[in-house]
């Protein structure tokens, strides 16, 4: 039950193995269970999901099913669900309840889909080890002792344990891909423009993109079927003809142009995640793709431009939390400017706050060309890399994250150490690319994630070469013990 | 270039962000690291090279001028931290 | 000592739009607080802007109405710093490249054209209303106005008198309502001019400190406050003091202006380009578009009437000066009347009584068919033009009676009937041999004396030019 693909459950509730409430109810259970030790939810809202769980089994006992009909999904708490809180993990939105709905969980409705709850996160989507959350860190199901990588780390853990059989996760920087790999599933981040930001609460505005966490890329595909779309209310949304994903997973990969950057096999890497990425490579070879080494010589300013854009885009996107139209505001001042000041020294972590102030240096006067300028410069650089690289080959294999999941706390009051997590992953959200994150087997006992990167809108050949891969092994399968 | 405690002072009041005598310190050492992080980026030269503000190469849709949002007050104002007779509420500003 | 000032103006124009800049909530005005906040305008997390095409076509229209470039490729930009009225915690606003170019506006004071060069306009958004003191010590935010699509329109310093800031807005203002792109209320604040004013020693090129006058909404705050900073500024620096840049505020209560509290930072406003909005790229053939459904323009009209209806400059220019008076005149020439005639009508009676009762010429009385009636009774010799004064001022009130209803009741219908006028000469000349012979002699005078007695016999109702053709034929010898 636990390990059945999304297509499995979807057929389930169509020949009324079981209904709608009965999954979400079984699911309900298993969150119940195991929350208190992963903490991957924040909020849960029996009523509600079990609500829609019945009219979705109206929906399929009208024979009106769509594909994810009456299948509970687990929500990322970065997307705005009209009734449900929204709290983006940050005590500014703790009591905040969304008065409208993101187009992805609009998406998810219209498709008959069950809101089984909102992951726990990094504040704002800042981290990536889940410990910046306000409402306490997530827990990795492989290892109580580690973290779940970040910022969609509830949602990781959620998929990990099968608390849910997929959820939603947004990716600035890595926080699918990294959660992914060292919770051992699949996910994806699509090209930027390609799933609706409206709803899904900023972070950094030019890099965020929503995708799906899920067992496969076959149930990625099939979540990417609903996510994608032209948004009017999103003016970066890409307006293009839909495609299916799940009629495009079975293509033949033989003859397949596998670029490996050398620089993502340097000094920082895992030595025992290097072998299984390799080994991971070398079965792709065997599949019959062709291994052809290529240069990404930009990547190591990845980091320092993200931690220039990103935190620039943040400080601007965050300035609206001030505690007069909705959400915290400090219970004691004396007048106006000691409102703001407290509210927000009150109710932003200390994360969010260097990046907050390190976004406003940034673009403050006299350091603007310095600083912002100079890493929009280098993004076009690195930028360029990636085009260049893709006129050798068809798709980009690496490590997705350096190490497997580490300790709890091991680098939390280490802000550079804990950046170094995404220095494989950020490039491809500068570039605005899309990639994923697939298992690729275990080192003392603790998964490893294959990451593939596409060219734009490659997505349907992405989730094909993860689903070719998937074809020959299990590792996507396993699941951490435990959860039963 | 590092970023001085005035720096901080200065850049804490445009965010308007209360930085307590207790987390000063350790702020100033983490904020010092991360702007050497980004310091890498000072080697590199960029001399003609045009900035990028969007991953696509896309221009601005525009929306038709239809009024399509209406009175959400009821739903709003309960969210505010103070309302009075449908303003919301601050201490008065000074100009 | 002698000053030059130095005048520069930022106009902030509102848009004549059904919905936001970035939202569809209604701009309508005065409507109850935050009914009109959609969740774009409250900057609720997770919301994003969307450009409305609308006011993209008014910037374009004032674009090409000042002869400006219009930008192929513009930007939107972040403007960050924090006010409870402004939700977002920044305004977008265009900094770098702004939707239109450097052009021209010209204006005309005691005769004298100049050129006022236009250096910039661009969109953005306005801020919600901050009303103090709603109740103790608090002030309440109103976010109905929040987002509402504005051009600003920026002019060189190139104005170096009160009257010159006031020619120019009130041209402006003029020429935005003209291509229909703003209301022009500007009570309710759709359009509010931020003037800049420096003074520097005559003959120096070295500019002086500059200080900013706020929000001013009315032409008469315009001069008063420009009169009023001008000489402060002049005061100060001949008792030794020196001037800082400050923003400042008029009060129109005291007519004084006023430096609002110093901030305690300079303003840093970290511009950075919007991430939420892509790079707005406007077409040639757009723009071929939108000229298409402009209007002509008040200097084309003003061309086109001095060409080939004959009207002098001024009448040409007086007539362009507003809309409504142009539809007005165009109305009149197109109903067959002649256009030297009509104009001299509009800008004699018509404008000094519509300036006496302060009516807008849209609404005056007597409309555009009305007047052209009674012209034509002047043209086809009925009355007399004096005549024909008192009959408009007969019905200015009176809706209901017709023109030529009036003539008769008035008693006014001229004496056209050459018979007629025969015998009234014959009359006067009777009585007035000397003057005959006087004329005979040489004297010019006497005959205008003689058609004054003969015009007053008539009771002013016999056509002047007949009775001039007549009279020389009977007494030139």
């Amino acid at each position: 039950m636990l390990n059945l693909s999304l297509q499995s459950l979807s057929l389930g509730l169509e020949k009324k193995t079981f209904s709608s409430q009965e999954l979400t109810k079984f699911y309900l259970e298993r969150i119940k269970r195991h929350n208190t030790s992963l903490n991957a939810f924040i909020s849960i809202d029996e009523d509600k999901s079990l609500l829609m769980a019945k009219k979705s089994d109206e929906l399929i006992a009208e024979g009106r099913p769509s594909p994810l009909t009456g299948i509970p999904i687990a929500q990322k708490d970065i997307f705005c669900a009209q009734g449900w809180p929204a709290t983006c993990g940050s005590k500014m939105l703790e009591n905040f309840i969304a008065p409208y709905d993101a187009t992805v969980i609009e998406k998810f409705n219209a498709a008959g889909a069950v809101n089984i709850g909102k992951t726990n996160m990094d504040e704002f989507a800042m981290g990536s080890s889940n410990e910046t959350s306000y409402f306490g860190p997530v827990k990795n199901p492989w290892n109580l002792e580690l973290v779940p990588g970040g910022s969609s780390g509830g949602s990781a853990a959620a998929v990990a344990a099968r608390l849910a059989p997929a959820a939603t996760g947004t990716d600035t920087g890595g926080s699918i891909r990294q959660p992914a790999s060292l919770c051992g599933f699949t996910g994806l981040k699509p090209t930027y423009g390609l799933v609706s930001r409206y709803g899904m609460i900023a972070f950094a505005s030019s890099l965020d993109q929503a995708g799906p966490m899920a067992i496969s890329a076959e149930d990625c595909a099939l979540m990417m079927n609903v996510m994608t779309g032209h948004d009017k209310r999103d003016s970066t949304s890409v307006e293009r003809d839909k495609e299916d994903y799940m009629s495009q997973l079975n293509g033949s990969i033989k003859g397949l142009k596998i670029g490996i950057p050398k620089e993502f096999f340097s000094q920082g890497l895992d030595p025992s995640v290097q072998t299984l990425v390799e080994s991971a490579i070398e079965q792709y070879k065997n599949l019959g793709a062709e291994i052809i080494e290529i240069s990404l010589p930009n990547n190591h300013l990845a980091i320092p431009v993200y931690y220039v854009i990103a935190p620039a885009e943040a400080s601007s996107n965050l300035s609206r939390y001030d505690g007069v139209r909705y959400g915290y505001r400090t219970k004691e001042y004396d007048d106006l400017m000691d409102m703001y000041f407290k509210t927000r020294q009150e109710g932003f972590g200390n994360e969010v706050k260097r990046r907050i102030l390190i976004g406003t240096y940034v673009l403050s006067a006299g350091y603007y060309d310095a600083y912002y300028l100079k890493a929009q410069k280098i993004r076009r650089l690195i930028s360029e890399d990636f085009t260049n690289a893709f006129k050798k080959c068809d798709v980009i294999m690496g490590p997705s994250a350096p190490s497997v999941a580490f300790k709890a706390g091991e680098k939390k009051e280490d802000p550079l150490a804990m950046y170094m997590q995404d220095i494989y992953t950020i490039s491809t959200n500068l570039a605005g690319l899309p990639a994923m994150s697939i298992p690729a087997g275990f080192t003392n006992n603790l998964p490893v994630g294959l990451q593939l990167i596409g060219n734009y809108f490659s997505e349907a050949k992405l989730l094909n070469i993860a689903h070719s891969y998937q074809q020959h092994t299990d590792w996507h399968l396993q699941s951490a013990k435990g959860f039963d | 270039m590092t970023i001085s405690k005035k720096d901080i002072e200065k850049i804490a009041h445009l965010a308007r962000i209360n930085i307590s005598q207790a987390e000063a310190e350790q702020l100033e050492q983490k904020l010092i690291g991360i702007m050497s992080l980004i310091d890498k980026m000072q080697a590199v030269n960029t001399d003609n090279i045009e900035p990028m503000s969007h991953a696509l190469d896309i221009s601005q849709p525009l929306r038709d001028d239809v009024v399509t949002e209406f009175d959400l007050r009821e739903k709003i104002l309960p969210l505010a931290p103070e309302i009075e007779e449908s303003l919301f509420i601050v201490p008065q500003v000074i100009e | 000592m002698d000053w030059d000032i130095v005048i520069g103006i930022e106009t902030h124009v509102q848009l004549r739009t059904k919905s936001k800049q970035f939202s569809g909530a209604s701009i309508e005005y005065g409507n109850e607080p935050n009914s009109q906040a959609c969740l774009v305008s409250l900057a609720y997390p997770g919301v994003l802007p969307v450009l409305n095409h609308e006011s993209v076509n008014c910037a374009i229209k004032f674009g090409l109405a000042v002869n400006a470039e219009i930008a192929p490729r513009s930007i939107f930009a972040r403007k960050n710093y924090f006010y409870p009225d402004l939700p977002k915690g920044y305004q977008i606003s265009q900094f770098e490249l702004p939707i239109v170019g450097q052009g021209i506006l010209s204006i005309n004071v005691n005769g004298q054209n100049k050129n006022v060069r236009i250096l910039r306009a661009h969109l953005e958004e306005d801020a919600g209303k901050s009303s103090h003191g709603v109740s103790q010590g608090k002030t309440g935010i109103d976010l109905n106005r929040a987002g509402t699509p504005l051009l600003e329109i920026v002019t060189e310093p190139d104005m170096s008198s009160a009257e010159e800031a006031v020619a120019y807005s009130k041209k402006l203002h003029e020429l935005v309502q003209w291509i229909g792109i703003c209301d022009g209320n500007m009570q309710e604040g759709s359009f509010r001019c931020d003037v800049n004013v420096s003074v520097k020693k005559k003959g120096t090129d070295i500019l002086g400190t500059r200080r900013e006058i706020k929000n001013l909404n009315s032409f008469k705050f315009i001069k008063q406050a420009i009169d009023y900073e001008v000489n402060w500024q002049i005061e100060t620096l001949e008792d030794g003091g020196k001037i800082d840049q400050a923003t400042i505020l008029f009060n129109p209560e005291t007519g004084e202006t006023k430096a609002m509290r110093s901030k305690e930072e300079a303003n840093d406003y970290r511009y950075f380009p919007d991430p939420d909005l892509l790079p707005l790229l406007v077409t040639q053939k757009q723009i071929n578009e939108i000229k298409q459904t402009m209007p002509k323009l008040p200097g084309e009209f003003q061309e086109l009437f001095e060409k080939e209806l004959g009207l002098s400059e001024y009448d040409a220019s007086e007539i362009t000066s507003n809309s409504n008076v142009t539809k007005y005149f165009l109305s009149l020439v197109d109903s067959g009347v002649n256009p030297k005639l009509s104009a001299n009508w509009i800008l004699g009676s018509l404008f000094s009584r519509l300036n006496e009762e302060d009516i807008n010429i849209s609404h005056s009385p007597i409309d555009a068919k009305r007047l052209a009636e009674l012209i034509k009774r002047i043209e086809d010799s009925t009355i007399s033009n004096n005549a024909a004064k008192k009959v408009f001022d007969f019905v200015w009130d009176k809706s209901d009676i017709t023109i030529d209803k009036a003539i008769e009741d008035l008693g006014l219908k001229q004496i056209s009937d050459s018979g007629e006028i025969d015998q009234l000469i014959d009359e006067v000349l009777k009585n007035n041999q000397a003057m005959i012979e006087e004329y005979r002699s040489g004297k010019e005078k006497a005959f205008n004396a003689l058609v004054g007695q003969i015009m007053k016999v008539s009771k002013g109702k016999a056509n002047p030019s007949q009775v001039n053709e007549i009279l020389k034929k009977k007494i030139t010898k």
